[in-house]
């Protein structure tokens, strides 16, 4: 199976981030393909490399990056909704004359387009939020 | 062509569930995570709308977040099966469709 994930709600304030992550593990456990994780609306707050949780709690963000480089999964965020909140990659940084970027390791910006392309590349598209 | 609903809702809180359980049909499977596992007990002003659906669709739970929340097993509706992550990957391969209600 060939899966498409939306996430559309940021870590540690609704559990969707941690569900689709796990959702995900799982799957590649059991050796399905995620073909993308498309973040929108408060979801592209997973992309951001500046969260520092406490020590004892879960790194989302990290854990995203992580699954992200060992899976060579596309994870997507989408650019609308990264501008109001302040998500930037080095171009959009520069092009907003922005004095540096956030964006974390395996993730990128991009546009609905791809939710799209997601929904139908993929054998089964799956949405967390609220 | 079967679908798999998930819902993520407490019936307690919105209207998702009884939604979910209006507009599936026959054969369809309805997978509760998050605050839907709430949907899940039985005893409560929502068990005979869930016990009902059972009916045409077939039922189940996310035993991770039942556990969160500290809900037994022993507390859930007979005939909803408990399932964990890799049960909820199987349930997305064995239904042609997945429509997640939010």
């Amino acid at each position: 199976m060939k899966y498409s994930i939306m996430v559309n709600e940021g870590p540690y304030t609704h559990q969707a981030s941690d569900t689709a992550l796990a959702f995900c593990k799982a799957a590649l456990e059991a050796e399905h393909e995620i073909f993308r994780v498309f973040f929108y609306h408060d979801g592209v707050n997973n992309g951001t490399r500046y969260t520092v949780p406490p020590q004892d709690d879960r790194n989302i963000q990290k854990e995203w990056s992580k699954l992200a480089e060992a899976h060579d999964i596309d994870m997507v965020i989408c650019i609308a909704a990264a501008q109001r909140r302040g998500i930037m990659d080095a171009d959009e940084a520069k092009r907003q004359g922005l004095d540096g970027d956030n964006i974390a390791p395996g993730f990128r910006i991009s546009g609905l387009g791809q939710l799209i392309e997601g929904g139908i590349i993929a054998d089964c598209q799956l949405v967390f939020g609220d | 062509m079967s679908t798999l609903h998930t819902v993520n809702k407490s019936p307690f809180e919105r209207d998702s569930l009884s939604a979910c359980i209006r507009l599936a049909s026959k054969g369809h499977a309805i997978l509760l995570i998050e605050d839907g596992v709430f949907g899940a007990m039985a005893g409560t002003d929502h068990s005979d709308m869930v016990s009902g659906a059972m009916k045409d669709a077939t039922i189940y739970v996310l035993g991770p977040d039942l556990a969160a929340r500290g809900m037994s097993e022993d507390r859930v509706i007979d005939g909803i099966q408990v399932v964990d992550y890799s049960g909820f990957v199987e349930l997305t391969a064995k239904h042609e469709t997945c429509q997640s209600w939010l």
